[in-house]
């Protein structure tokens, strides 16, 4: 191995590729949802001509990677994620205050929102520090400033009124799974998810009963097992107690608006003309595609602006009327098989910091893409976070486009990083 | 490490998992449900309707009756989104309270059909030109323009119809799904039957609308958009001198003239009184003049021509004539003796005194009752039937090919059949058979039992006129007539026998009971008839065609409760007649045209 010519690996083509189709379906999209007529034309000032910019911009950033020593990234790990901590606590006080919410830097025309880019910091420092040959998983240190790394943006992102970006920084406990943390936490995690749904849906008093019920039913299979009949019964308890709390907090806690926005998304309230409209129209347009679409520029609902933020967090609306359901299913094919090619990429590196780095990545698209477009079809709450270069916007593709290719700089330079470690 | 490189799987699993759960509901909202596409289409296409001119209406010289005037409705286009409507700036354009809108908003919404509601319908004059200048503002409103009936010669009500806005009755019945909210559909008469030819057809240009409803580019390019058409103009057989000229000689009094062309079938006039002026059904006056007419105690909505049944009285003596003739129980020579009536047992009808033993030229001249009893007699019993049933049933038999006691079917619509009554119902009164002509005798003079609308009368003076056949009476003319106008219906009676009954009715003119009424020049042949009316004066009527050679016109005149029918109908129908053929301005009896006209008669 040492015999090796050094620094001969190239860019991932298929990457690349897969990276190329999509930014090009979701220029399509905003040329569609932003043009407003079934006439081709093009115009610099609009939505579109801005996106092409911003396309440009993100490429030639991708590109300047490659010029950069690998290293620099490793290095100023934790000086990349301090410096957007520290944009994440100016822009609460700073920020231009849109919706209630203080995320956006504006200066002039420019605006910026650190919290796109403060995944990418995140990226870093946790790779860094998960990858540190001194960090002893085991110790309780190690998983505090874990979970501070990622709990930190989250924290100030909620301060700065917009909790669907934060919920972002979750989608790191996927990083974490791989890297060792228990399958129990998760399952935790899991159960947790389901009997807070389950209370909102049903109420404490008939969870409670349910909860009750089952315990009963296993009872009866194993009641000559004392042991772990105290063991059930000691979960059943925590379950009950856990669904109080949960029951408490979403009365006395959240908002009315808030509780009704839970409620609209579980389908357990109709308002299609106040929380519910842009998901009603949402679901309006993306059905009324069909299997094969209404064609391109073709969307009766794209063209009328019916569904709110479309070219933004709703646009994959244009998608499913324009290009139906065979349009719709190979974008997620195209996504799908992105994500699997990243993993690949992942499991390929000799590298710990690549490696944490490239499922940092995964982790990051992969929430981005789901909730998106969970979101759209009413599977997932109205949270204002984009689809991956799709949604328009200069700060969220020149973010995932960074994210990506720093990914491609450090799988090109996998034989280097090999000999560095070891 | 191979522990943890197992969860890779384990995440690519997931991965590929909820994305298939995506796919998933993807399928089912989009292919698998359809009611999105629905929503989708009600949401963002809106159709711009033209509505095309009605077609006019002509009478058979080419003479324009009814013409079109523009109305404008302001219409609001549903589902309604109150985000971008800048609701002051609109209730100053039209001029009402937000409370007001509101409320009108409801309304059109409860009543909307196919997305579109109606918020003010006719708006007048002035306030159209400033609501269509500011309406740009308020993309969900649209004025829609559609056209008025207007009336060049003011007449004919009954016949040609009126034409309103649809009902909601008629919307949900509309198999074609022609018809929206707010349009205009004819409502009777003409109108009503030469609808889908007088309409034409609406054009319709298909639009995007974007989320505030104002409209943006053609759906589909405009390919499914429909190619407007104006409606055709409707030629009508009516002679609107005549019509017009009939209306004013039977004003003030109660009852119905009907003329018709006997070599076509077509009506020439159709009168109906007491009536009404065509124009106050027009859209912008009938909301004030419906209730009125609708509740008057004299019924002028009511088409007596077609829909008021009489006793011919002895008018029908030609029918029983020829019926007799043809039958062969009497011929020129049959005579019967009158000694002031026909007497059978304890039953009398009673006759005038005239000149004793008639044959039957001049028994219909005269009008004997006795002659036609005894007519009535050897018709109904010959010797090839076996029983009065037979009898009745062949006799019956000449009156339905006359098209008695039954629909003729003419082009518009709500005519009644009459009353030619069946074997049974007699059966049912007298026991199966038991009966016999004694007991039906009053038939034989046109009176008991039988009814018939003047309409029916007219036809039966158009039949002795063609000397055997009829045309069944319509208005349509010069387009593609509907063949049950053109064929000709044979009653049954051969042409020689129609020489004498046709030489009794010119008599009548001469020398019978229409001499007073005759006109130098014409050969008009007649016969009145005065009918026996239970609940007051006698019904006056008359049955006529002219000339006696090549009729061009045969007519027939009810006037209720005003007496003998040389009195009142017979003057009608010689002026009528005597308009049609001569066409002269001034009539050449001044004196009993003025009396017909000044003359008004309570009922």
């Amino acid at each position: 191995m040492s015999e090796k010519i050094y620094g001969q690996s190239r860019m991932d083509g298929v990457t690349l590729l897969l990276y190329l189709i999509l930014v090009f379906c979701g220029f399509l999209a905003i040329y569609s949802s932003s043009h407003g007529s079934s006439n081709f034309s093009f115009d610099f000032s609009t939505q579109y001509g801005k996106q092409l910019v911003w396309i440009a911009v993100s490429i030639t950033l991708g590109a300047v990677l490659f010029l950069i020593d690998v290293r620099f990234f490793e290095v100023f790990s934790y000086a990349v994620f301090g410096f957007w901590i520290i944009l994440l606590i100016l822009v609460i006080f700073l920020g231009k205050d849109v919706n209630g919410a203080r995320s956006w830097f504006a200066i002039g025309s420019f605006r910026l929102q650190p919290a796109e880019f403060a995944k990418f910091g995140v990226a870093l420092a946790l790779a860094r520090y998960v990858s540190d040959i001194d960090t002893d998983m085991k110790s309780r240190r190690y998983q505090l400033i874990t979970a501070g790394i990622i709990l930190l943006p989250i924290a100030l992102i909620v301060l700065q009124g917009d909790a669907g970006s934060g919920l972002v920084f979750f989608s790191f406990i996927m990083v974490l799974y791989r890297e060792g943390l228990s399958g129990t936490v998760l399952l935790i995690g899991i159960v947790a998810v389901a009997l807070s749904v389950l209370t909102f849906a049903f109420g404490f008093l008939a969870l409670v009963a349910a909860l009750i019920i089952v315990g009963g039913i296993i009872t009866a299979f194993i009641y000559t097992n004392t042991k772990w009949l105290k063991y059930l019964w000691l979960i059943v308890l925590v379950c009950i107690g856990f669904t109080k709390s949960v029951d408490f907090g979403f009365t006395h806690v959240l908002q009315e608006h808030q509780q009704k926005r839970i409620l609209v998304m579980l389908g357990l309230l109709e308002d299609p003309q106040g929380l519910g409209y842009n998901v009603n129209q949402s679901k309006i347009a993306i059905g009324s595609g069909g299997f094969w679409g209404k064609g391109f520029l073709q969307g009766t609902q794209t063209k009328g602006d019916f569904v709110p933020e479309q070219h933004t967090d709703f646009i994959f609306t244009s998608i499913g009327e324009e290009f139906g359901w065979v349009g719709s299913t190979v974008v997620i094919i195209v996504f799908v098989l992105l994500f699997l090619r990243i993993s690949m990429l992942a499991e390929r590196q000799r590298s710990k910091f690549s490696r944490v780095y490239a499922y940092c990545v995964l982790s990051v698209l992969f929430f981005h893409f789901l909730i998106n477009i969970a979101m759209t079809i009413n599977l997932a709450p109205v949270i204002g976070i984009p689809l991956p270069f799709f949604s328009y916007g200069g700060s969220s593709l020149i973010s995932f486009t960074v994210l990506l290719f720093l990914l491609l700089r450090l799988d090109a330079n996998r034989e280097n990083e090999l000999d560095s470690y070891y | 490490m191979t522990h943890n490189q197992n969860r890779s799987t384990i995440i690519r699993a997931a991965i590929v998992f909820l994305a298939l759960i995506l796919i998933g509901k993807l399928f089912y909202l989009q292919v698998i449900s359809d009611k999105y596409a629905e929503k989708a289409a009600r949401l963002s296409i809106r159709a711009v309707i033209e509505f095309p001119d009605r077609g006019l209406i002509t009478d058979r010289n080419g003479e324009i009756i009814v013409f079109n005037e523009d109305t404008h409705d302001l219409v609001v286009h549903f589902p309604f989104n109150r985000k971008n409507f800048p609701i002051e700036d609109f209730c100053r354009l039209v001029n009402m309270t937000e409370a007001e809108v509101e409320e009108k908003i409801k309304i059109a919404n409860d009543s909307r059909f196919n997305q579109k509601g109606l918020f003010i319908k006719n708006i007048s004059a002035q306030d159209f030109a400033r609501i269509q200048e500011g309406l740009f503002k308020f993309p969900q409103f649209s004025i829609e323009s559609r056209s008025d009936r207007k009336y060049k010669h003011n007449v004919a009500a009954h016949t040609l119809g009126y034409v309103a806005e649809i009902s909601r009755y008629e919307l949900e019945r509309d198999k074609e799904e022609y018809y929206d909210i707010g349009e205009n559909i004819g409502k009777s008469g003409l109108e009503r039957y030469y609808e889908s030819l007088l309409r034409g057809q609406k054009g319709k240009q298909f639009f995007l609308k974007d989320n505030t409803g104002k409209l943006k580019e053609r759906y589909k390019e405009g390919s499914n958009d429909v190619k407007g058409a104006v409606g055709k103009e409707l030629k009508i057989s009516l002679d609107v001198l005549l019509q017009e000229y009939g209306e004013k000689l039977i004003a003030g009094k109660t009852g119905s003239v009907v003329a018709i062309e006997p070599s076509t079938g077509e009506i020439l006039a159709m009168v109906t009184s007491p009536g009404y002026k065509p124009d106050m059904f027009a859209i912008k006056n009938l909301g004030k003049n419906y209730t009125a007419l609708a509740t008057d105690k004299d019924k002028p909505l009511i088409n007596r021509a077609t829909t008021s049944t009489y006793p011919p009285g002895s008018t029908f003596k030609v029918i029983m004539s020829l019926i007799g003739l043809q039958e062969g129980v009497i011929n020129t020579n049959t005579r019967y003796s009158c000694n002031g009536g026909f007497h059978i047992g304890g039953l009398t009808v009673r006759c005038h005194a005239h000149a004793p033993m008639p044959n039957v030229t001049y028994a219909i001249t005269t009008s004997c009752n006795a002659f036609y009893c005894n007519t009535y007699r050897e018709i109904l019993h010959q010797d090839r039937f076996e029983n009065i049933e037979e009898g009745y049933n062949n006799w019956k038999g000449y009156l339905n090919r006359m098209g008695l006691g039954m629909q003729l079917g003419t082009d518009i619509s709500g005519e009644k059949p009459g009353n030619v009554p069946n074997a049974d119902y007699f059966h049912k009164i007298h026991g199966h058979n038991k009966w016999n002509y004694v007991r039906i005798i009053s038939m034989s003079i046109g009176q008991g039992e039988l009814l018939l609308t003047p309409m029916q009368m007219a036809n039966l003076a158009a039949m002795v006129a063609n000397r055997g056949y009829f045309y069944t009476p319509h208005f349509i003319r010069g387009q593609q007539i509907p063949e049950a106008f053109t064929s000709k219906h044979e009653v049954g009676v051969e042409n020689r026998h129609f020489t004498t009954v046709v030489e009794g009715m010119r008599n009548v003119m001469l020398n019978g009971t229409g001499a007073y009424v005759q006109i130098p020049g014409i050969d008009i042949c007649g016969k009145t008839g005065t009918v026996q009316n239970p609940h007051g004066e006698n019904h006056s009527i008359f049955i006529a065609f002219a000339p006696k050679d090549n009729p061009k016109i045969a007519i027939a005149t009810v006037v209720e409760n005003a007496g003998y029918g040389s009195t009142w109908a017979a003057p009608i129908c010689t002026l009528m007649i005597e308009k049609y053929i001569n066409r002269d301005t001034v009539s050449q009896r001044p004196e009993l045209e003025k009396k017909m006209m000044e003359t008004a008669i309570p009922k």
